[in-house]
């Protein structure tokens, strides 16, 4: 997705920690540009955990929409209801505000359980083929080697694929939220595993971790207390940007029509059904999701790119 | 260097042979291929002829081998949505996202270098900054928004470039190419953006960063300091030395391009595998899935090794390790 | 064509071909495109429209419907019941007409094509169940015996296509391709029929070439402006609606809806319209013990009438209409469109939507707080289809009916019906036949082998199926309606489907075609025609 190269992240992880105090907030408060977008994940973030209490209506409840209400421009009262909508609805009656609000709800769960999924396995995975070595070392990183050669859309768009041949058919919308985070989890866990791997190994060769192993401490301590800490830092690089790619993963499986049903639309599945409507001026239909989703992509991209920068000095 | 080749080699079937046995896995357990072939109406007696007419009653591994000796001659089955057979239908299909691709790949390389130079050089001119800003949005727009822009501008508002399809095409041997007409041209333009867009933008990227560290290097110093002249500095040497992780970066997009392809097809309706592999899964076409799969493993494994074997022949310090394409999403 | 002029077949058409030939010397192109894809070239293989509307240009059946659905002569030039037999169907064959590749047609053509359409991996045997042998009487004539005497057979003859037995035992084509178990055969890529055009070349799902055919017999008879048709399936909507107004293609099939406007504004392109014969509704499991797809055990719900009631008035087809449809439909209380005999005002009206007394239906029928259940539905298949689907969705939840949508392509969704696997659906029909009996056998009788094939219900009445049976053999018109309106009055009654309404149809084009629209939406190209200007 950039120019990732973490072997420089990692040498500097040593240092995240005292960098934390002074350098980081200082290019925060630097940078103009990482202030907006961290305003931008923040509001919606917030807005979109509190969706059920800050919107007029419940859009993945169909028994709650009315079909009269259907195609209303945005700022503007409808002529049959009377009801007025901020953002307009959509062609079922959705209102807009309300069907991002719950849109970048399921983007963002779905963008932040496949990351810590991800992370998980491949930290783990990460921590066991650096402190292990050996066979499990070469299984896993050869392993990670041809994952890694192929995209991560198309691994998660295999998964998904065979996930949707094996589960019954009746089943299938209710697993679709599982099923697309387990694909784009998946699919990219390894680099988590080779940043954590190498630190580990960096790690293993100080002296305070072989002293530690001499004394006897047991080998899960040290990768928690001793060998994590160290690794957080490019860790969280990783995940932030795994997250804008985790939600245009989503929205890209949704708008592929193979993501979640269209009765509870994310982000993808709205720009999915605006697009039917791009010819006939109902444009509120199509923009209003795609701004967000570029919004939130876009911001979560650059706090990423800035979380990076911020800990390689070298590149400032 | 023989030992190294064999074990790249090696390592490449043995990849191959795992993602066989997924293509397998889907191809024998997903779905009831008895009931796809036979219908519901079917018997016991049938369906138990049929099990013994396709060597489904046998051990798995001998099915497992009997999937792959078919699978290397190109036998793939029928699909089941087509009911034509998938080596068929695949083989049609491939010209057209190969045309596309190798388009989207040179215009990647040319403009992703260009720029990379470009904003490596003037760090701080403005030109720079935008190009990096655009380059950002550019990879935080889901590839189908950038289709639907395009279409949406050129297409439709201003009529200037077709909207979907390969327009005319002429056959030559078993390839059907865009190529050679007017209106394949200008077919290709759209989706060729659409696809190469992301692929520039990371080529651009690399080449910056590659730059900026090689004209930190020492020797850069020293050949400043010597008095060459910023121009044979900047290309004579600087480039140059970023120009192996590009090309081998670039390589490996190629595959990434053609993996990407089925969002790109969708979006344009471009009639290749990518189009076909997305209503394949709509459809739970397993044969077309499985072949599928196995089509790209193919491409991307000959693709990685083919790199491997470049770099060592022009760079034995690298025989080990070599760059990856680190994060190809 | 000197040879040709030379020949015994004789001046006129002679005259015939050149005078064509002056128009063709325009050498026009028509570029159009519609959603779906022909299934398979083979003509026998699938009763589906887009395969039917494909195989229309290259293939001929006996007799067609012209553009306004009445039937005209086609490879048959005059048809009628034996005056001594009402049991047999003489047919008279045009004389000089050839196959694409020379061969002349016949009637032992006519009695093989017939006769492969009626096996058992046809299709199209479901049209032909009354019929008991087909014989030659000499070279361009043929007898048709059905079991009883089948007055309206000739309706049934329409999409059955004619092939040339010699070119079929040359590539080993003698059976229809068998679809459903995946087969192929020579004629799903090949053809070989007497239409007004011919294959040049295919790539399924991407493009599909045909020339005008210069031996056609119906030169001079039928416009033939057109010498090259490409056709490019598009499946999205949007995007077929661009290829319109950006020039690429001259006409498409469906404009969506919502564009219709977009289309009649823009310079040069006119849309035109027409009621389709199609109707959309929603069938519903009556039969089974059980639902499969519910939370409801041990009984079905659908089983109790006043449940069907309640979702029937809970359905507001009005709402539908205006918001889904634009107003590009019309709502109906019945599953056949007006074109066909058997169809009245009365049955056509619908209740009012009324969510009152639907909920008491509700709660009288012991459902009070209601239940769920899984609708499949197709969403590449009709105008609107998934949107159809979710608006219902909503309706019926208001009375407690909780519905799961599962909205997929129509290739993964008919088999759910054929195969009864669902317990609710949505479905389209339309009426080839332009007679009740069609509907009446595919959708209403218990499902056999020739019978109810499309018949998901469960739904099975003795009765009804008697009735439905005698139609075939009336021979007196009257009593047979008569018979048809019982029927029908007794199917309404029983709400076993959820008629929603019947489609328009919009076809985009530009402005200087000449092109009526045709109500099974099946173009028929040797009718375009051009406007003088241009």
């Amino acid at each position: 997705m950039t120019e990732t190269l973490p072997k420089p992240a990692m040498e500097r992880s040593g240092r995240f920690a005292r960098l934390w105090g002074s350098d980081i907030a200082w290019s925060y408060r630097r940078s103009p540009v990482t202030i907006v977008a961290s305003i931008v994940v923040a509001i919606l973030i917030v807005a979109a955990v509190f969706a059920p209490w800050i919107t007029p209506q419940n859009p993945f409840n169909p028994a709650g929409l009315n079909l009269m209400d259907g195609f209303t421009p945005p700022m503007t009262a409808n002529e049959f209801s009377g009801n007025f909508f901020v953002l307009g609805t959509d062609d079922q009656g959705r209102d807009m505000y309300s069907a991002i609000l719950y849109g970048a709800r399921i983007s963002l769960f779905v963008g932040v359980m496949a990351v810590l999924f991800a992370a998980v396995l491949g930290v783990t995975l990460g921590l066991l083929a650096g402190y292990r070595g050996g066979w499990l070392d070469t299984v896993i990183m050869r392993i990670a080697d041809v994952q890694l050669s192929f995209p991560a859309i198309l691994i998660a768009l295999m998964i998904f694929g065979i996930a949707r041949g094996f589960i019954p058919p009746g089943s299938r919308d209710q697993m679709a939220v599982w099923v697309l985070i387990i694909s784009i989890g998946l699919s990219d866990w390894v680099q988590y595993a080779r940043t954590v791997r190498g630190a580990t190994f960096v790690e293993m060769r100080k002296d305070y971790v072989q002293a530690a192993r001499l004394i006897g401490v047991r080998p899960l301590k040290i990768m928690f207390r001793h060998v994590l800490p160290n690794v957080m830092g490019p860790v969280l690089v990783i995940a932030t940007i795994g997250l804008a790619l985790a939600i245009i993963a989503e929205a890209t499986l949704s708008y592929l029509g193979v993501g979640v049903p269209v009765t509870s639309p994310s982000l993808g599945t709205l720009i999915r059904i605006g697009q039917d409507f791009l010819f006939s001026g109902e444009w509120w239909i199509i923009l209003f999701p795609a701004v967000t989703l570029l919004a939130l992509a876009l911001s979560v991209n650059l706090l990423g790119d800035w979380l990076r920068d911020a800990l390689n000095p070298k590149l400032r | 260097m023989i030992a190294f080749v064999l074990r790249r080699f090696a390592q490449a079937v043995i990849v191959m042979l795992a993602v066989a046995l997924v293509a397998f896995v889907m191809f024998r357990f997903m779905g009831d291929p008895i009931t796809n072939l036979l219908g519901q109406d079917a018997t016991v007696a049938d369906r138990q002829a049929m099990m013994e007419r396709l060597g489904l009653d046998r051990p798995m591994p001998v099915q497992y081998f009997d999937f792959i000796s078919r699978a290397v001659q190109g036998d793939f089955g029928i699909s089941y949505r087509m009911a034509r057979p998938v080596s068929e239908v695949i083989l049609e299909r491939l010209p057209a996202t190969l045309e596309l691709a190798a388009v989207s790949g040179l215009m990647a390389l040319l403009l992703g270098v260009s720029f990379g130079v470009y904003t490596a050089l003037r760090r701080d001119g403005w030109l720079s900054h935008v190009i990096m800003t655009v380059s950002l949005i550019g990879v935080s727009l889901p590839t189908f928004l950038i289709g639907i822009l395009l279409i949406w501008v050129f297409a439709v508002e201003l009529g200037w470039l077709p909207s979907f399809g390969r327009g005319e095409t002429i056959q030559i041997g078993w390839w059907r190419t865009g190529f050679l007409t007017e209106s394949g041209l200008k077919s290709l333009i759209l989706p060729a953006i659409t696809l190469g867009l992301f692929q520039m933008t990371l080529i651009m990227r690399l080449v910056r960063s590659e730059m900026l560290e090689v004209l930190r290097t020492d020797y850069i110093r020293f050949a400043r300091a010597r008095g060459l002249s910023s121009r044979a500095i900047n290309f004579g040497h600087a480039l140059k030395n970023t120009l192996v992780p590009v090309i081998t970066i670039t390589g490996l997009q190629l595959g990434a391009i053609i993996a990407f392809a089925i969002i790109t097809e969708t979006v344009f309706q471009w009639p290749g595998v990518g189009l076909l592999f997305i209503n394949a899964i709509k459809f739970v076409d397993v044969p077309v899935m499985s072949a599928y799969l196995l089509l790209i493993a193919l491409i991307f494994v000959t693709i990685n090794l083919i790199v491997d074997l470049l770099y060592y022949a022009v760079d034995p310090r690298l025989r080990v390790e070599r760059p990856k394409a680190a994060d190809t999403t | 064509m000197e040879a040709r002029l030379l020949s015994p077949l004789g001046v006129a058409l002679g005259f015939a071909v050149a005078f064509a030939a002056t128009f063709e010397a325009d050498a026009r192109t028509l570029r159009w495109a519609a959603a779906g894809d022909s299934l398979t070239l083979d003509p026998h293989a699938q009763n589906e429209g887009p395969t039917h509307t494909m195989s229309h240009q290259i293939y001929e059946p006996l007799l067609q419907r012209d553009m306004e659905g009445q039937i005209i002569p086609a490879l048959a030039t005059e048809w009628a019941p034996l005056e001594d037999d009402p049991e047999v169907w003489e047919f008279n064959l045009r004389e000089g007409v050839t196959f694409h590749d020379g061969t002349p047609f016949t009637a032992d053509d006519v009695v093989f094509s017939l006769n492969r359409a009626m096996e058992e991996s046809s299709g199209m045997k479901t049209l032909l169940a009354s019929v008991a042998e087909v014989s030659k009487v000499d070279d361009h004539t043929v007898h048709v015996r059905t079991d009883g005497p089948n007055p309206l057979l000739p309706n049934n003859l329409t999409n059955l296509f004619m092939m040339s037995e010699a070119w079929a035992h040359e590539h080993g084509v003698e059976m229809p391709q068998d679809f459903a178990a995946g087969e192929e055969n020579y004629a799903v890529r090949n053809t070989n029929g007497t239409g007004a055009f011919r294959l040049v070349s295919r790539e399924p799902d991407s493009r599909t070439v045909l020339e005008i055919n210069p031996d056609y017999w119906g030169h001079g008879e039928f416009p033939m402006e057109i010498s090259e048709l490409i056709f490019t399936p598009i499946q999205s909507a949007s995007t077929r609606v661009a290829a319109l107004l950006s020039g690429e293609v001259d006409l498409i099939l469906d404009v969506p809806v919502q564009d219709l406007d977009r289309v009649s504004e823009a310079a040069g392109l006119d849309v035109r319209t027409a009621p389709q014969n199609r109707t959309i509704f929603f069938g519903m499991n009556v039969g089974d013990d059980e639902l499969e797809h519910s939370d409801v055990r041990g009984e079905n719900p659908f089983a109790d009438v006043r449940v069907r009631e309640a979702l029937n008035i809970a359905l507001d087809r009005e709402a539908i209409q205006q918001v889904v449809m634009r107003g590009q439909s019309a709502p109906t209380g019945v599953i056949v469109p007006p074109f066909v005999n058997g169809w009245t005002e009365d049955l056509d009206a619908y209740p009012e939507a009324d969510l009152e007394r639907a909920r008491e239906l509700m709660v009288e029928a012991g459902y009070g707080d209601g239940f769920t259940v899984t609708l499949h539905c197709p969403n590449d298949r009709y105008i609107n289809d998934e949107g159809i689907c979710q608006a219902a969705a909503g309706m019926f939840g208001r009375i407690g009916v909780r519905v799961d949508l599962e909205a997929q392509v129509k290739e993964r969704h008919f088999p759910l019906i054929e195969n009864l696997q669902t317990d609710f659906y949505l479905l389209g029909w339309g009426v080839p036949t332009y007679d009740s009996e069609y509907v009446f056998n595919f959708l209403y009788h218990t499902q056999t082998d020739r019978y109810g094939g499309w018949n998901a219900t469960r739904y099975s009445n003795p009765d009804m199926d008697e009735k439905i049976q005698s139609l075939s053999s009336m021979v007196d018109i009257d009593a047979r309606d008569a018979l048809i309106a019982d029927i029908w009055e007794e199917a309404k009654n029983e709400v076993i489907y959820l008629p929603i309404h019947h489609q328009v149809l919009n076809w985009g084009m530009k402005s200087e075609i000449e092109f009526d629209v045709q109500p099974e939406d099946q173009p028929h190209f040797k009718f375009l025609q051009y406007t003088a200007t241009n």
